[in-house]
């Protein structure tokens, strides 16, 4: 019965079509849909269609963003009844993102917030010129799993090196992933300062950010083992 | 310019279109206003701008007379002078000049063909290869040295081109701390900061930040400059559909605004200071992310961008002559060529981006020497279609014919070899490359890449070159300013200061 609207779903995420999803949102609820399925097997469709149209060079970073909040609308509607029904979406994962120190370039950060956001992560947007004590505070605050630092400028690239060094001496890590990017951020300088990933763009991030969460959860089950 | 003789150029812009995009820079001054930094907020109450007033948000509306006004103040014109005290850029006119790209953090190793960190050795080896190129009036701050304290790399690199080089300097702060250092270096090899100030050596690059924002250190830089006398360059650098409109027309626009502003801010401070209507403009990679600087319609926005600050009588800078290629291979010949004739042709005053791979990424000697070719068959171009002719006593004078005057000579044997004006004529006419560029018949030798006469051109530069001898004193000053910034940034960090030999 609701496959052509589920295909509708997905085709306003594809469209980049906010109020079009809302408006396919608000019918599923009247339809007695359950929620989490018009994510499953709706919207979020489209939105991994999105990022594989984007990844071969179908799709544009305007097209992604487009899609990302056609995705937004529709949770907004959904979510309510989600939390209703005890049917959440499980965050994929909580992430603190901010561009370094002194850095005010926030558009990659902002793209790689939109696309996880939009992807099932919880994002804790801490903004731009975000001191390495911030980072750590909300990391703790929120019992995050991965702190994400960006930098443009090759000046503030050390402000990524002092982020991990704080989660370093919080004792924070291995448990936080650190990962980095940024125009200037090479795999080299990655691995220079110890951060668990970079990626070159925000859908490479989308990856990075579910491989690194299968560690998390695997650290998680044996850490549980061990214990049990 | 000779009689009858049409200078080759090319305009992008309309005058009803500079009209336009001037009116609409103006209304983004008033709306939504230009943010700015604590450094400049006094300067601009006292000017009758009030500064956030209503959310305290730093954001100042400039009213078009006062932006007038400071354009009407700023000069037309001004030269760097080399250190034996000759004018070597004219900043003004059309006239064109090329300096390397500036403040990598990466060097194209050309064995490995890998990128690694540059170091102190890398800007010496780029300084003596430009030093050596007269396709260059200028030396940049080409590349970070990451084997010096980050705190002092701006000062530090500036120390290291005035050591090895004769030659003007394009460069910039990395802090407001840095400037202070670096004017003391340029005082101290000019003899005093009067004589900086009469016969500058270097320009700084400042930057606003996209869109509309005149950040706490780019304020700061701005009023020191215009204070100490020592030319600016506003860098604006929107990036069109990322920080900027999509549109190239939208994104001149918003150039203008940003350099608007900043000629307002300097002006104020130092109402007849030297200030360049400069920018590093371009388009956002739909795909990457990424700002393509070989990108033709990069190279529309430099263009535009000149033409708009040309039309208001002003010294004009662009960044082309790079490409986003990693390595030196086609794309970065044929993206570096295109623009170095394309800013050529828009008669920009100082074009800096040369040797620069991986959109300003990653810095490459070999690309330099092949991209001074480009430049040198650009400035040709230029140059146009001249007449003229050459009379027996050997002065090169324009001629009443042509042709018909040889072919009297000659008749019909062809002989054009042996002619006289053939001999005193040919290098004018002709740009005679170096041996980077292969005309040569093929030979018994299996034909040579691009990359390894480059390599060996390079080394033939640098082999060529004499270090300048400077003044016991002098070298002894430059020392002690930048031990004593190194001390200062040291001693703020609570880090022992440790500088690279060079």
């Amino acid at each position: 019965m609701s496959d052509p609207l589920f295909q509708a779903m997905r085709q306003s995420i594809i469209d980049g079509a906010p109020e079009k999803a809302a408006e396919l949102a608000q019918q599923a609820l009247a339809n007695g849909v359950d929620p989490l399925e018009a994510v499953n097997r709706g919207f979020a469709v489209g939105i991994k269609f999105a990022g594989d149209q984007f990844g071969c060079g179908e799709m544009f970073l305007p097209d992604l963003l487009a899609s990302a909040e056609a995705m937004k609308a529709a949770i907004k509607i959904l979510e309510p009844e989600m939390l209703k029904r005890g049917s959440e979406r499980e965050a994929l994962g909580k992430i603190v993102l901010g561009t370094a120190r002194g850095d005010i370039h926030d558009i990659g950060k902002n793209l790689v917030a939109t696309i996880l956001s939009a992807s099932g992560f919880q994002i804790f947007d801490l903004g731009t010129s975000v001191t390495p004590e911030q980072f750590v505070a909300k990391a703790k605050e929120v019992d995050a799993d991965i702190v994400g630092v960006s930098a443009l400028l090759t000046t503030t690239m050390a402000g990524q090196k002092a982020v991990i060094e704080a989660l370093d001496r919080n004792g924070l890590r291995p448990r936080v992933k650190a990962i980095i990017g940024g125009a200037a951020v090479t795999s080299k300088w990655a691995a220079e300062i110890g951060a668990d990933g970079y990626s070159r763009n925000a859908i490479d991030a989308l990856e990075l950010a579910k491989n690194l969460m299968r560690k998390v959860m695997n650290k998680d089950m044996n850490t549980g083992t061990a214990l049990a | 310019m000779r009689p009858g003789i049409q200078l080759p150029s090319i305009q992008l812009l309309s005058p009803g279109l500079i009209g336009r995009i001037l009116r609409e820079a103006f209304e983004l001054l008033m709306s939504p206003g230009v943010r700015v930094g604590s450094a400049v907020v006094e300067l601009l109450q006292s000017a009758g701008v009030e500064v956030g007033v209503a959310a305290n948000d730093g954001v100042a509306r400039l009213p078009e007379p006062l932006v007038r006004q400071c354009l009407a103040s700023a000069p037309r014109d001004f030269y760097l002078y080399n250190r034996q005290g000759e004018k070597t850029v004219h900043y003004g006119g059309d006239d064109v000049h090329f300096d390397p790209g500036s403040c990598c953090v990466q060097m194209l190793d050309p064995g490995t063909l890998e990128a690694r960190l540059s170091e102190t050795r890398d800007l010496v080896r780029i300084v003596q290869v430009t030093e050596g190129l007269p396709q260059f009036a200028a030396q940049s701050t080409a590349v970070v040295c990451n084997d010096a304290p980050s705190a002092i790399g701006d000062l530090y690199r500036l120390f290291v081109v005035l050591q090895h080089s004769d030659k003007p300097v394009v460069t910039g702060s990395f802090s407001a701390a840095g400037l202070e250092g670096m004017i003391d270096l340029l005082a101290a090899d000019s003899g005093s900061a009067e004589k900086l100030r009469q016969q500058p050596r270097a320009v700084f690059d400042v930057c606003p930040s996209p869109p509309l924002n005149w950040s706490e250190f780019g304020s700061h830089n701005l009023l020191d400059l215009a204070r100490a006398g020592v030319p600016a360059e506003i860098v604006s650098m929107p990036l069109a559909g990322g920080t900027a409109p999509v549109t190239l027309a939208g994104s001149v626009t918003q150039h203008a605004a940003e350099v608007l502003a900043g000629i307002t801010l300097h002006q104020l401070a130092g109402p007849g200071s030297p200030v360049v209507w400069g920018g590093a403009p371009a388009i956002f990679d739909m795909r990457t992310g990424g700002a393509p600087m070989g990108a033709v319609e990069t190279a529309m926005l430099n263009m535009a961008c000149a033409e708009v600050g040309k039309h208001l009588g002003l010294p004009t800078h662009g960044y082309l002559v790079a490409t986003d290629s990693k390595l030196v291979d086609a794309q970065a010949g044929a993206e570096s060529a295109r623009s170095a004739m394309l800013g050529a042709l828009a008669g920009i005053n100082m074009i800096s981006g040369a040797g620069m791979l991986e959109s300003l990424a990653c810095f490459s000697v070999e690309k330099l020497v092949i991209d001074a070719e480009s430049i040198a068959s650009a400035q040709r171009l230029a140059r146009g279609i001249e007449v003229r002719g050459h009379d027996v006593r050997g002065d090169d004078v324009c001629s009443e014919t042509l042709a018909t005057a040889m072919f009297a000579q000659t008749g019909l044997s062809g002989e054009f070899l042996k002619l006289k004006e053939t001999r005193a004529l040919f290098r004018q006419e002709q740009y005679l490359p170096s041996p980077v560029i292969d005309r040569s018949a093929r030979g018994a030798e299996p034909p040579s890449d691009v990359c390894r006469r480059a390599r060996s051109r390079v080394d033939e530069l640098v082999s060529k070159y004499r270090k300048p001898s400077l003044p016991e004193d002098v070298l002894r000053k430059f020392q002690a300013i930048v031990d004593r910034e190194a001390a200062r940034e040291a001693n703020r960090a609570g880090v022992a200061a440790d500088l690279p030999r060079n």
